[in-house]
């Protein structure tokens, strides 16, 4: 990218090209940082280790402990430093993202082996509660990728996962966990169908909409909770989901109790990925909403029912949302509690962002923001002098600076919150 | 819309007269039709909510009463509306204002949260300053601090194009978890508390009560003439000045703003500025004039509720202050309701969304009323 070459190209090329050349150096700078905070800040002292526990005494195949020793700390530093100065030298054009992606996965172990260092601690344990925390994230995600696509943007995920928790406590306690779940998702798809009505129908403003949503939402379930469930307390105890071991598979070490031991939200919300995926880009369907979302006018034109889509698409989406909201309640504890989804549709829609409106993006980013969320409540266990709140803002950190661009790029639907008028 | 034909029964010279400002009447049934049919509609919805969860009709009607015995009956009734509408209005002009300049700004209640803390933060480290000095020190922190984090989302948009819709609630977000810190650090926790909560505002940083000579109980404080000398602002910037002549033309047309040379980064990153200002401002005269001290979330959702009050002020700052009005009403009235009635005061959450529902689709509105608008009046336009 040489500005020899750069003359010939169009004002667009030299821009992207001045992009990435600046993403670059911010790539750098950040390795570099990221080199000096393992170096000065987590550094072990030489001769202690850190042990990891791949396995519980019960389990069928046990492993050995992994002991990671201090120095490592210092391998990572190292790694760090000639990946930030490479970013600089080279321009680092192509390696930006994966040297980032490496980095940071190194940073993370640095600091698990500077946490641990002269305890054990049971990574087995650590992982499957990040897959547990990851579900209602990469399903709020989910559902935020379905809307998008097809250019409606939903803040309201936060009012659909509230309203299928609630659903699930109610209609569980009264007709089973079934019938429950079964509601949840009934409900959650009647919010999106509303959400439709309202921005498709009614052309009322995107995100206002979504707001709307989420207030009516949280209003409704908060009286409902403090003026019926207060009394009546049958109403608000449903019967839980436990975990479904699938055999052979789950007996696997590590990945054994992450992946084959959970319950049914959990193989929900994978299966539901891998669908959405293979729907989203491999069929007919898949290829018609996308469309919707990049160039409404294209897709009418062509024959496509943009009002139906939309229609359609959101409405999934809030069945999804309501699937992911009844795992607060049928999924955990059986219990509704006053705004118990404490903000996870939003965090959903930063995983959406972060995986770049993609449903295996927004798995990958729910499970990067699971594992923030339960290394935060193991940090109180280990002692460590790092204030929790802060790793529980980094997601929401890590969020604004890909919106901002400065490390990688999202992009939108082209067409993502405008509203279309058929001619 | 047809059917409507029939129903009306204006006689012809009313028509007439109609037809020849029918202009000025559009403009009239947007301002004020709709959201008098939008409350009206609210509050009906809201009695069959209350029907549904095995409230009884003589309880609905006494919850009503209530409703109004508490927001307009008595004096402390309307001291506690006052108040309750104090930190809204304050919340509802900025968001208005980046309404006006076609921003939405979710983070209102995050920039009110580090704003009130600020100010708490700001009086009592001066406890020896004297009263009018430190209250108004406390104020200026607190607008200072909502200013600075509002920037954060306007900067960014303005130099990356992240959307502020995105950037404000995730601002939100750490701002929950940043207060969360704050308030256990030794120099501001409270000493010889455990849970999270600040020390309180010296009596030189309060905003005065205006009532305690009528009754030690009536909780009215000083923020009300901020809040009006706020609106008086808010009108003279939007209307009179140059800057407020920026906002509403980027607002209303960026690429037309921008050919006609103003700078839209700048005006993007004053707009967010002052709308954090008035956020955190909000948060300061909560502290200094009700709570006296920060505690997690201290902001009640004043900055979500702020949004729905801009939507219905429809971005004026005298639309703002009458919706800032009623929902410090509908505040103080569903707290009375509670002890009357026991009806919860959850219920005014919904009324105010299904409120913003029919400010925000007039169509809907339409639809459901279709007399008390003139003919084929067009809808579906943006708040």
């Amino acid at each position: 990218m040489s500005a020899v070459t750069a003359e010939h190209k169009s004002a667009g090329a030299v821009a992207e090209a001045s992009r990435r050349a600046r993403q670059a150096r911010v790539a750098g700078t950040l390795l570099i940082g990221l080199a000096l905070l393992v170096l000065f800040v987590l550094n072990v002292g030489h001769g202690e280790v850190a042990t990891f526990k791949l396995s519980r005494p019960r389990d069928a195949i046990v492993l050995p402990d992994l002991v990671v020793p201090g120095d490592f700390n210092l391998l990572v530093a190292a790694v760090l430093a000639f990946l930030g100065v490479r970013q600089f030298l080279r321009g680092g054009v192509r390696w930006t993202a994966l040297s980032l992606g490496i980095g940071l996965a190194i940073v993370v172990m640095a600091f698990l082996v500077w946490a641990t260092a002269g305890k054990s601690f049971s990574l087995t344990g650590m992982l499957q509660a990040t897959m547990v925390r990851a579900v209602p994230i990469a399903l709020g995600g989910l559902a935020g990728v379905l809307s998008e696509r097809v250019a409606v943007v939903n803040i309201a995920i936060e009012g659909m996962l509230l309203a299928g928790a609630f659903t699930g406590a109610l209609v569980g306690s009264l007709l089973g966990s079934w019938v429950g779940l079964a509601a949840a998702v009934a409900v959650g798809g009647m919010f999106g169908l509303i959400l439709a009505a309202l921005v498709v129908t009614y052309r009322m403003d995107q995100i206002i909409a979504g707001v709307v949503i989420n207030l009516f939402v949280l209003g409704v379930t908060s009286y409902v909770s403090s003026q019926v469930f207060a009394d009546a307390r049958w109403m608000n105890n449903a019967k839980v989901f436990r975990a479904w071991k699938i055999p052979v598979l789950g007996d696997i070490p590590v990945i054994g109790p992450m992946l084959f031991n959970q319950n049914l939200f959990v193989y929900g919300a994978l299966i539901l990925v891998a669908i959405a995926t293979y729907y989203l880009f491999h069929t007919k369907g898949g290829l018609r909403a996308r469309a919707v979302g990049e160039h409404p006018r294209a897709a009418d034109t062509l024959g496509v029912d943009v009002y139906r889509t939309r229609y359609l698409h959101v409405t999934l989406a809030g069945m999804v949302a309501g699937f992911g909201g009844a795992w607060f309640t049928l999924g955990s504890v059986g219990r509704f509690d006053e705004n118990m989804t404490g903000g996870r549709g939003f965090i959903g829609l930063a995983a959406m962002i972060f995986g770049r409106w993609h449903p295996v993006g927004a798995l990958s980013a729910a499970l990067i923001f699971g594992f923030a969320d339960s290394i935060q409540q193991k940090l109180a266990l280990l002692n460590t002098p790092i204030p929790s709140e802060f790793l529980g803002m980094a997601p929401y950190i890590a969020t604004i600076i890909v919106v901002a661009g400065l490390i990688g790029k999202s992009r939108p639907p082209a067409a993502d919150g405008q509203p279309y008028t058929k001619e | 819309m047809t059917s409507s034909i029939g129903k009306r029964n204006l006689d012809e010279a009313g028509r007439k007269l109609l037809q020849r400002t029918s202009r000025g009447r559009e403009e009239f049934e947007d301002l004020v039709v709709v959201p008098v049919f939008a409350v009206l509609a609210a509050l009906v919805l809201g009695a069959l909510i209350m029907l549904a969860t095995g409230v009884d009709l003589p309880t609905i009607g006494r919850s009503f009463a209530a409703l109004a015995r508490g927001s307009v009956g008595s004096l402390n009734a309307i001291s506690e509306t006052l108040t309750a509408s104090i930190p809204l209005v304050l919340a509802g002009l900025g968001l208005g204002l980046g309404f006006r300049a076609g921003l939405f700004n979710i983070g209102a209640e995050g920039q009110l949260l580090l704003g009130g803390t600020a100010a708490v933060v700001t009086t009592f480290s001066f406890p020896n300053l004297p009263f009018p000095l430190l209250m108004l020190l406390g104020l200026l922190a607190g607008a200072v601090v909502g200013a600075l984090y509002a920037s954060i989302a306007g900067i960014l948009k303005a130099t990356t194009g992240a959307h502020e819709v995105i950037s404000t609630i995730m601002l939100n977000l750490i701002s929950f978890r940043l207060l969360e810190y704050l308030l256990r650090q030794p120099y501001i926790q409270k000493e010889g508390r455990s849970d999270p909560i600040s020390k309180s505002v010296p009596p030189g940083g309060e905003l005065p009560r205006l009532l305690t000579d009528i009754d030690p109980n009536l909780r009215l404080h000083a923020g009300i003439f901020l809040m009006l000398l706020a609106v008086a602002f808010v009108w003279w910037l939007l209307f009179r000045s140059k800057i407020g002549f920026a906002f509403r033309a980027s607002g209303a047309n960026p690429d037309a703003a921008r050919y006609a040379g103003m700078r839209s980064g700048l005006v993007i990153v004053a707009a967010m500025a002052t709308a954090g200002a008035l956020a955190g401002l909000a948060g300061a005269a909560q502290v200094q004039g009700v709570l006296g001290r920060a505690s997690p979330g201290f902001s009640a959702g004043i900055g979500f509720d702020a949004i729905a009050l801009a939507l219905l002020g429809r971005s004026h700052p005298l639309g703002i202050l009458v919706a800032g009005l009623l929902f410090g009403g509908l505040e103080a009235g569903g707290r009375q309701m509670q002890v009357d009635a026991g009806v919860s005061i959850d219920l005014i959450g919904i009324i105010q969304a299904l409120i913003i529902v029919f400010i925000a689709a007039p169509l809907l509105v339409r639809a459901i009323f279709p007399w008390g608008f003139s003919r084929g009046g067009k809808g579906g336009k943006k708040a």
